[in-house]
């Protein structure tokens, strides 16, 4: 059986290189020997059934359309009902929660997929490196770049994904979201890329299969560059998510 | 005249004064290319100074967010061969302060061809009344700048529909851009094509979506009525791929074939917008591009050079957009290609956007991976599959790249590039690209005034926002 990877409505919200996660899905599942397969699907058209979905970032208008599409089409709410695994990022991330807010700044009705609401902020954008520790002990420090203006609250039913080091985040010192396998993320990098570890998380649950492990010798070059990058600025400065470069 | 207008007067001159004054000494003590400092201050002298400028020239703006670097150089080139030296921003310091030093350091009364970052579009049509204004294309570039491409057409537009006075040159492929152009009092449409279709599926006029037709030349339209403007040029044969030439048709019947030095289907789309602005400015097409097809080299752009030992033709893309096209330009061949990834505050920040482009398609080249971000690249070009090497000093990765260039290839390397061809392809983003320039000690040998050395990469980030 083909693993089926959907990043959902690449042409929505597929600002931010997210259809990456998809890639690093599929390629982690393949050199595996676990047959995968990347399904981009378009808005408009009937969302594919599925082993594992992203969702990635984007603009106010495609992230409003996108939410109104997700909710006629119902595909989606099926898959998280039946436990399938869905990674939603920033402009997703929102939209999985139960209210996003407008450009203008009105509360919009989210998928409510995952009990977490998002407000506009009221301060400057986060913009630059996070630096972020899981809450899950099997996963090490997650690492991105953020770019978003949201503030976002969990309700009862989610828990943080992780606790923030460095950048904004949720807003208030926790990052992400998770209940179930759905996974909620400010992270862009693609997250996924930057850490290998959550997407193997990911592969688990959409395969069922015991992960065997990879050498990932690009990936820990780069993690290992970031994380000391951001912490020596963060050491220098006091101030977090500037790059040192 | 008045007291008061021979105040305003003295203010500028004195203005003027500053701005080559420290454009002269910046040069000279090599903190820059001298392009941005003088500027700088002569606005502070004269807020003002920019519209002082520009009175009494004819005036022509460029912008879009790929190609217009290399289409203001192909439009100055041709307006000096009718009009004479042109004013230009030729390194592409391309916002007010970079608009100032090119037009203070030009003669009164001369023409002038302004390259103009996308954001400035609005400000400056309103004040200084351009002649003509060319917008090319509008995508994503440098993410964490919010520069969200609709809200930059939606401005675009605005500002042409009270322009009464202008022409707009305009690239009907893109939806984008024909929202921003729909209002203007006169539209030359030109089909140059469109490369990068993701941020244009999105309708401008009714959120829904644009349909492209499955044929390059078959336009698009949305079900709202939205669709593309009938061309009045286009390009037959854009790629060459028929063996033939590419040909500028008219909508007039006039067929004009293109012959450029400058590579790839891009660079023949923005000599065909380049043509019709210079006939809108009254230079006719085939004289423009008679002169166009001497250009061989943009502010370093395309120029094969040496650099440690290796003959290496330069290239710089700045979005997925650009990279596609030089992808395209670049992936017949078999040599090695260096790729170098910065991101700085000019580059964007963020390089997520490494995964919008299709690395894919170096796969059996040898390709080696630098810049500052080249561990970025070495994780994207890995889930590529492309094997590569990965040295994150630039000049180290051309000189690693000459020896695999290999044998008896590597003894044809320095007769090909006797015959001014190349052995080694390099596609850097913006920081990256004039970082290598800078250290490698090579020039462009640009035959443009005004092309002088490039800045340091510090010095181009004060360019940016
Ligand atoms: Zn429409």
């Amino acid at each position: 059986m083909t693993l089926r990877v959907v990043v959902v409505y690449p042409d929505l919200l597929g600002t931010y290189g997210d259809g990456g996660n998809g890639v690093v899905v599929v390629q982690r599942a393949q050199w595996r020997g676990i047959d995968a397969t990347l399904l981009e699907a378009p808005s408009g058209e009937p969302l594919p059934a599925g082993d594992c979905y992203c969702l990635g970032g984007g603009e106010d208008g495609p992230q409003l359309r996108a939410a109104e599409l997700l909710r006629e089409d119902g595909a989606l709410a099926r898959a998280a009902i039946d436990g399938i695994p869905i990674l939603a990022v920033c402009a997703g991330y929102q939209i999985v929660g139960r209210t996003f807010p407008s450009a203008d700044g009105r509360a919009l009705p989210g998928l409510g997929l995952l009990d977490v609401a998002t407000t506009k902020g009221t301060g400057r954008r986060a913009v630059g490196e996070i630096l972020a520790e899981p809450l899950d002990d099997g996963l090490p420090t997650l690492t991105g770049f953020e770019n978003h203006g949201g503030l976002t609250t969990l309700g009862t039913d989610a828990s943080p994904l992780a606790t923030v080091v460095a950048g904004v985040g949720n807003g208030d010192g926790s990052e992400g979201a998770v209940a179930g396998r759905i996974v909620g993320t400010y992270l862009h990098g693609p997250v996924l890329a930057r850490n290998p570890a959550l997407a193997d998380r990911l592969l688990t649950w959409a395969s069922g299969e015991t992960l065997t492990s990879l050498e990932d010798t690009e990936e820990l070059a780069l993690r290992a560059e970031r994380i000391s990058a951001v912490r020596g600025t963060v050491r220098r400065s006091g101030r977090t998510g500037r790059s040192a470069w | 005249m008045t007291a008061k207008d021979a105040a305003r007067g003295a203010r500028t001159q004195l203005a003027v004064v500053a701005t080559r004054a420290i454009n002269l000494a910046s040069r000279r003590i090599g903190a820059g290319r001298g392009s941005v400092a003088g500027g700088h201050v002569g606005l502070l002298v004269d807020p003002r100074l920019l519209e002082h400028l520009a009175a009494g020239r004819r005036l022509a703006l460029v912008s879009g967010t790929n190609g217009k670097t290399t289409t203001t150089r192909l439009l100055a080139v041709a307006i000096e061969g009718r009009l004479g030296a042109a004013a230009t921003n030729a390194t592409g310091s391309n916002m007010p302060t970079g608009h100032v030093t090119a037009l203070a350091g030009a003669q009164p009364g001369a023409p002038a061809v302004l390259e103009v970052d996308e954001s400035y579009i609005p400000q400056l049509v309103a004040s200084l009344s351009p002649e003509v204004v060319v917008l090319l294309n509008l995508s994503r570039d440098q993410l964490d700048r919010t520069n969200e491409v609709r809200m930059v057409a939606n401005r675009w537009q605005r500002a042409l529909a009270a322009a009464p006075g202008t022409t707009v040159v305009a690239n009907a492929d893109d939806p984008l851009v024909a929202w921003a152009a729909r209002d203007a009092a006169r539209a030359v449409w030109v089909g140059a094509g469109l490369s990068w279709r993701a941020d244009a599926v999105g309708c401008p006029a009714c959120d829904g979506r644009i349909v492209f037709s499955a044929s390059s030349s078959g336009g698009w339209g949305c079900t709202c009525g939205f669709a593309r403007p009938p061309l009045d040029l286009w390009l037959e044969d854009p790629t060459g791929a028929g063996g033939g030439t590419t040909v500028v048709v008219f909508a007039d019947g006039r067929r004009l074939p293109l012959e450029l030095r400058l590579p790839g289907r891009f660079n023949r789309a923005n000599a065909a917008v380049a043509a019709a602005a210079a006939e809108a400015f009254g230079i006719p097409a085939d004289e423009a591009l008679a002169v166009m097809g001497t250009v061989d080299e943009v502010a370093g752009r395309f120029a094969t050079t040496e650099i440690a030992g290796v003959a290496v033709r330069l290239m710089l893309a700045k979005n997925p957009a650009g990279w596609r096209e030089l992808l395209d330009l670049v992936c017949p061949g078999d040599g090695p290609v260096v790729v170098g990834i910065n991101a700085r505050i000019a580059d964007g920040r963020d390089p997520s956007w490494l995964w919008d482009v299709p690395f894919e398609r170096l796969r059996g080249r040898p390709v080696i991976a630098t810049g500052e971000r080249y561990l970025d690249l070495s994780v994207r070009l890995r889930y590529a599959e492309v094997p590569h090497l990965a040295q994150g000093d630039p000049i180290e990765a051309v000189r690693v790249a000459g020896e695999k260039i290999g044998g008896a290839r590597g003894e044809r390397q320095s007769r090909a590039h006797s015959q001014g061809s190349h052995a080694v392809d390099y596609i850097g983003n913006y920081t990256a690209f004039y970082d290598l320039l800078a250290r490698s000690g090579a020039r462009p040998t640009a035959g443009g005034r005004g092309a002088g050395r490039p800045s340091s990469p510090g010095a181009l980030e004060e360019t940016s926002r």
